[in-house]
């Protein structure tokens, strides 16, 4: 195994994944808000954020999609060693990585059912950068309205429509996360 | 292939050695071996649960025994050698100094240490395991039947 698979983990798991939890959570309950997270690092070309949404979000009970682009060897690996979550294909995954073309078309992937909304996948977008201007949001956790720089708008106004079922994204570019639940309104700008 | 197959078969059976070795007895050997190298953590000492599963005379179906506590850690040393370690119990120094050992033993010191640390280990267990044996083998009964003379 390689040396870069097993570096990059926590160096203090119960601190580390406490504030990467806490950042994770006030970014889907502000949608568009920006957090900035540290203490993880995984292969490139995955990010230092979404590294550190794995490594707090995911274990041996998160079945894993890697889409085409970070799936490499180096990642299966660091992802044995440090998460041990189960590697799926797109439709039975509850967490999902990948860069937005990747990870497209987004219909694969799971949106919960009626009696069980919650079995719905969560997806994790690599971004090139990540700002709040773009895309107008609106709803719960949005005092007025937010902006995000968001990949495009049509799918998100579809997922939302979907409420109460529909999927959940996060948004990594470098250190910085932000989140769009699927309750939020988006418009275009 | 085979050479690489030979070297597993003996890093298992160091590790297991290491995961079944009593806490003090490892320290007091470690101590008394030569100088501990520098080391960084790749993955810090955390204590967790595992089951143990078992199979009615090694071939029978699955059952699952109980849980039991064990420490894992793995680190780096500074010449590059991956160390990893799994031992009973929540005693994250032994956990620590089972890592050193794995680590150690893939340097060109491995000799040295097979010699002060691991062959120590290896006797008392056997030896404990031989008193335990015999101890048991004490018990024995032997069940036989006499022949019946009614026929």
């Amino acid at each position: 195994m390689q040396t870069e698979a097993l570096t990059g983990g926590f160096a203090n798991p119960p601190i580390d994944s406490a504030a990467g939890f806490r950042a994770a959570l006030n970014a889907m309950a502000r949608p568009g808000k920006i957090e900035t997270v540290s203490g993880g690092t995984a292969p490139a070309p995955v990010s230092a954020a979404a590294a550190v949404l794995l490594l707090t979000l995911c274990d041996a009970e998160t079945p894993l999609y890697l889409a085409p682009g970070v799936d490499s060897p180096a990642m299966r690996d660091w992802g044995a060693f440090h998460i041990g979550a189960p590697l799926v294909k797109a439709e039975e995954a509850q967490f999902a990585l990948g860069d937005w073309a990747a990870l497209s078309p987004l219909e694969r992937f799971r949106i919960g059912n009626a009696e069980y909304p919650d079995r719905s996948a969560t997806l994790i977008v690599e971004m090139p950068d990540l700002s709040n201007n773009g895309a107008i949001l609106s709803g719960p956790g949005i005092e007025t309205t937010a902006q995000l720089s968001l990949p495009e708008v049509e799918i998100f106004r579809a997922n939302r429509a979907l409420f109460p079922l529909g999927l959940d994204f996060y948004f990594c570019a470098g250190e910085r996360l932000a989140a769009l639940p699927r309750s939020t309104k988006v418009e275009a700008a | 292939m085979a050479k690489a197959e030979q070297e597993k078969t003996e890093r298992q059976a160091w590790m297991g050695l290491l995961a079944k070795s009593s806490p003090a007895r490892l320290a007091a050997l470690m101590d008394k071996a030569s100088d501990v190298p520098d080391f960084t953590w790749l993955r810090v000492p955390e204590a967790g649960g595992v089951m143990v599963r078992g199979r009615m005379g090694g071939t029978g179906a699955p059952f699952n025994l109980g849980e039991m506590t064990v420490t894992r850690c793995a680190l780096r040393l500074e010449s590059g050698e991956v160390g990893h370690a799994y031992v009973q119990g929540r005693d994250k120094a032994h956990a620590q100094r089972a890592a050193l050992v794995d680590a150690m033993m893939q340097t060109d010191r491995a000799s040295d240490l097979r010699a002060s640390v691991l062959d120590p280990l290896e006797a008392e267990r056997e030896a404990q395991i031989a008193t335990r044996a015999a101890k048991a083998a004490a018990t024995k009964v032997d069940f036989f039947t006499m022949v019946r003379g009614e026929d």
